[in-house]
């Protein structure tokens, strides 16, 4: 029975990462909902509304350093529109100026990888987190 | 026959004196009377300065100092390019000229020193809410600001949008300029918070649509509609139920200071440079503004393009 649902699961996993690659929009979305996800648990833990976890603290920015990694792979050119996406044609224009936003906000990341304080902790996500608004501004349209 | 073609000359005549009359500058919206006001605060001049996003516009573009005002932003319209004008304290190409009565004239009516109408492009539809003395305060902290050598080119507009007579037209049918009255019944914060959505803040300027002539649609104020620098679609921003209804107050005054939403996603395109701006200000002003933007009656805005599944 057991063995069973893992395979099911298993099954289900490979599915979806086979969907996934064939529909890079959903998968960049994916990506940047898990972003979105790890800065709630993040942001909980810097107002002190969540006990510091320093686990917890420095996943946060493992998701940040992964999503930075693979984001942008997923815009080639056959995925400009589509899927109520919300990418901006500058992507496209500006392929050196985005990949550069990308390493940057990779890089404030791995400066969290190893915190191990609240305060430490807060530096590195502010610094982390001001990458969302400045890349947005250029590359993201309102939606 | 020849007495027809008399009073139809008569009447034309009458109806360019009475365009012209009623499209002038000074007639259409004379600038307020400015007593002697008290020495300018330079600290809320700055603080209207950001509220205002003075910089998102007027800041020369590909550079990152957001204090030199030096214009040259090329806003996207449907009516032409408007070329965003330089007004740092530049003697010659900036406002460093301009006495304070003609700041307060460009900002509350919308009229230029010289006498000309500004296109609606600039947001006096809004910054006419501020009294003088906000405004006083806000050229005085400009004034600090380094002087940015540089014109702007004129605006790319079509006929007849580049006649700028005709926004004496414009403001006849759409244009208010009383200031901003405080509401007794309600409490300071949201009076506050009033002031700064409606007035520095113009934030209906982009949250509302508009109509054939460029006027914002008064009935869906705040209920957000297509970008009008372009692609997507900006927020409704009443209390509907795809607007703020579901946000509380601390939601929104945390996305005016941070970018996130509820959700934690980030708001993008212009929408993050207002961010910026809003967090210079105090949280006070921020749940202010919040307080403010809970009491808009839930209001439809034009219907989104249909989305696609997933």
């Amino acid at each position: 029975m057991l063995r069973s649902a893992f395979v099911a699961l298993g099954l289900a996993v490979g599915i979806s990462a086979v969907l996934a690659q064939a529909n890079p929009i959903s998968e960049r979305r994916d990506a940047m909902k898990a972003v979105g996800a790890a800065t709630r648990e993040g942001a909980a833990m810097a107002k002190g509304e969540a006990p510091f976890d320093a686990a917890k603290a420095q996943a946060v920015f493992k998701v940040y350093g992964d999503a930075a990694k693979k984001m942008p792979g997923l815009y080639p050119d056959s995925a400009k529109t589509g899927g109520e996406t919300t990418a901006a044609p500058k992507i496209w224009e500006d392929q050196a100026g985005f990949k550069a936003a990308f390493a940057k906000f990779e890089a404030d990341a791995a400066k969290g990888a190893a915190v191990t304080d609240l305060a430490g902790f807060r530096t590195a996500f502010g610094d982390a987190t001001k990458n969302c608004g400045t890349c947005h501004e250029t590359y993201r349209i309102k939606k | 026959m020849r007495r027809l073609l008399i009073t139809l000359l008569v009447f034309i005549a009458f109806g360019v004196a009475g365009f012209f009359v009623l499209t002038d500058p000074r007639v259409v919206s004379p600038g307020p009377e400015v007593g002697t006001l008290p020495a300018p605060d330079l600290e809320n001049g700055k603080l209207l300065f950001a509220a205002g996003g003075c910089a998102s516009c007027h800041a020369t573009p590909g550079q990152d100092d957001k204090s030199r005002l030096g214009g040259g932003l090329v806003l996207e319209s449907p009516f032409g390019k408007f070329h965003v004008p330089n007004i740092s304290p530049h003697t010659r190409d900036g406002i460093g000229n301009w006495g304070t009565a003609d700041f307060i004239q460009a900002m509350t009516a919308g009229v230029s020193p010289s006498g000309q109408h500004y296109y609606p492009a600039f947001p006096y539809t809004s910054y006419r809410q501020m009294p003088a003395k906000a405004v006083a305060d806000l050229l005085a902290y400009i004034r600090t600001l380094p002087s940015v050598e540089g014109k702007a080119p004129a605006h790319e507009l079509g006929f007849p949008f580049n006649i700028r007579r005709l926004v004496g037209g414009w403001k006849l049918l759409f244009f208010d300029g009383a200031p901003f009255k405080a509401d007794p019944s309600k409490s300071e914060e949201w009076n506050r918070g009033a002031y700064l959505v409606n007035g520095p803040g113009h934030c209906a300027e982009c949250h509302s649509s508009r109509n054939r002539l460029g006027a914002i649609v008064q009935a869906t104020r705040f209920a957000g509609g297509p970008d009008p620098e372009g692609k997507g679609w900006v927020q409704n921003i009443t209390q509907a139920e795809d607007g703020l209804g579901k946000w509380s107050k601390a939601e929104i005054a945390e996305l005016l200071e941070t970018g996130f939403t509820p959700s934690f996603d980030n708001v993008g395109g212009s929408m993050a440079a207002v961010v910026r701006n809003m967090a210079q200000l105090s949280d006070a002003d921020r749940l202010a503004m919040a307080e403010y933007l809970k009491s808009l009656p839930a209001v439809q805005g034009p219907a989104r393009p249909p989305k696609p599944a997933g």
